[in-house]
């Protein structure tokens, strides 16, 4: 069934890119507050390794949590040793070593197999604090960050938990937009697996390009609809143009490159307020957007 | 005692593998019995997570006493070697096996 947006359901954004710094970010936090003018609208910043949305959407915190992750903790009293968990996991986060199990948390993926598939249920799930989410409030906007603890190395399990929040707590008639990692890895998948619109933003060099032609094959992957916003155009060459014409690729905007951005950003500042030229561009996306046709 | 080396192949005059968790092969001499053994740990290159642990416990499972490889294990290796009681000796990553040896030998490697 085809429903269209103006009404109903409203669409899931994930803001990505194959490149870091290509201005995600900046794009995620100007597109909310334009959202922002005339409805409510939902910012997640998934980038939980480093978070930096919240820099500039200034709210007031009205909630906090802290996330979990399970991992097996083994009980050594009631374990006969068979070494069924250490064959069950294909993470190599438990490992048999003589008369010891020796768990590794920093590679457990909270699958559960070693634990429910133990025989003598010597392996029980316990919580372990991964990070913190918190959720912010300005006008029409509301703001979820979650950022993982220092010493943390899987950002997936925290981004999972953090949509899975959005989705609980937040009604499908609300626009819903998720800032996600840089990159093509499983971060990146992860925060943007759900979504049912990806705006991949690269900027016009050939770097931008190259970085930009993996995140492109990993939507394709994914059996995404997407399409590119080009940052700081002006600079650089027209091959990221060219490629997204030659593929078929909507290009959503055009944002031109000027000093201005630069300054507005490295004060925290939104930009598109003091500049007309990029909120046209925004309001192309914008319009784009609420074009959208969701297959349910 | 076993001696275990990180190597590129399976022969006294191979290349040593300066890698840990993602060695080629492991080679195991017993200076005891004179004996040398190897294993092939190839597989580990499809392995996205876990190389580190999983060597270590191949050594374990090996009997190794003492491991002498290149870089050095990580964190989650070093874990498991420790517990396992190996002693572990790096900077050999550039040398034959049969050089290595002789470094050990002469306590010219350094204890990790």
């Amino acid at each position: 069934m085809i429903i269209n947006l103006r009404g109903y359901k409203k669409m899931k954004i994930a803001i990505a890119s194959g490149k870091g710094g290509t201005g995600k970010t900046t794009l995620s936090t100007n597109l909310t507050a334009l959202f922002a003018e005339t409805e409510n609208v939902v910012l997640t910043d998934l980038d939980v390794e480093e978070p930096n949305s919240g820099l500039f959407i200034n709210g007031i915190l009205i909630k906090e949590d802290i996330m979990y992750k399970m991992i097996p903790n083994w009980n050594e009293s009631t374990c006969s040793l068979c070494g069924a968990c250490q064959k069950n996991c294909n993470f190599h986060a438990v490992i048999q070593l003589g008369p010891q199990i020796l768990v590794f948390p920093e590679l457990c993926h909270s699958c559960y197999a070693c634990s429910e598939l133990c025989p003598t249920d010597s392996l029980p799930m316990i919580k372990q604090r991964m990070g913190q989410l918190k959720q912010f409030k300005k006008d029409k906007i509301t703001f979820v960050e979650s950022r993982l603890d220092v010493g943390q190395e899987q950002a997936v399990p925290l981004i999972g938990q953090t949509i899975e929040y959005i989705e609980k707590n937040f009604p499908s008639d609300i626009v819903r937009i998720f800032d996600s990692p840089p990159g093509t890895s499983c971060p990146v998948i992860e925060a943007t697996k759900d979504a049912n619109f990806i705006i991949l933003v690269t900027e016009p060099t050939p770097f931008g390009l190259h970085d930009m032609k993996l995140a492109v094959e990993t939507m394709k992957e994914l059996k995404k609809d997407f399409g590119v916003v080009v940052n700081r155009y002006g600079i650089g060459n027209d091959e990221v143009i060219d490629y997204c014409k030659e593929n078929n690729i909507p290009i959503l905007a055009k944002i031109p490159n000027t000093r201005k951005v630069a300054e507005l950003y490295s004060k925290g500042e939104l930009v598109y307020t003091e500049l007309p030229e990029v909120k046209l561009e925004l309001q192309k996306i914008k319009n784009y957007i609420l074009n959208l046709k969701i297959n349910n | 005692m076993k001696i275990a080396f990180t190597t590129k192949g399976a022969e006294w005059d191979s290349e040593m593998d300066p890698r840990f968790g993602r060695t080629e092969f492991i080679l195991v001499y017993d200076d005891e019995k004179d004996e040398f053994t190897s294993f092939d740990n190839r597989e580990i290159e499809n392995e996205a997570h876990g190389a580190g642990p999983k060597t270590s416990q191949k050594l374990f499972e090996l009997g190794a006493n003492v491991l002498i490889t290149g870089n050095g294990p990580g964190g989650n290796a070093s874990a498991v070697l420790e517990k396992a009681g190996i002693k572990i000796y790096i900077g050999a990553g550039q040398m034959s096996v049969k050089d290595a040896y002789e470094a050990y030998k002469n306590n010219s490697l350094k204890e990790f």
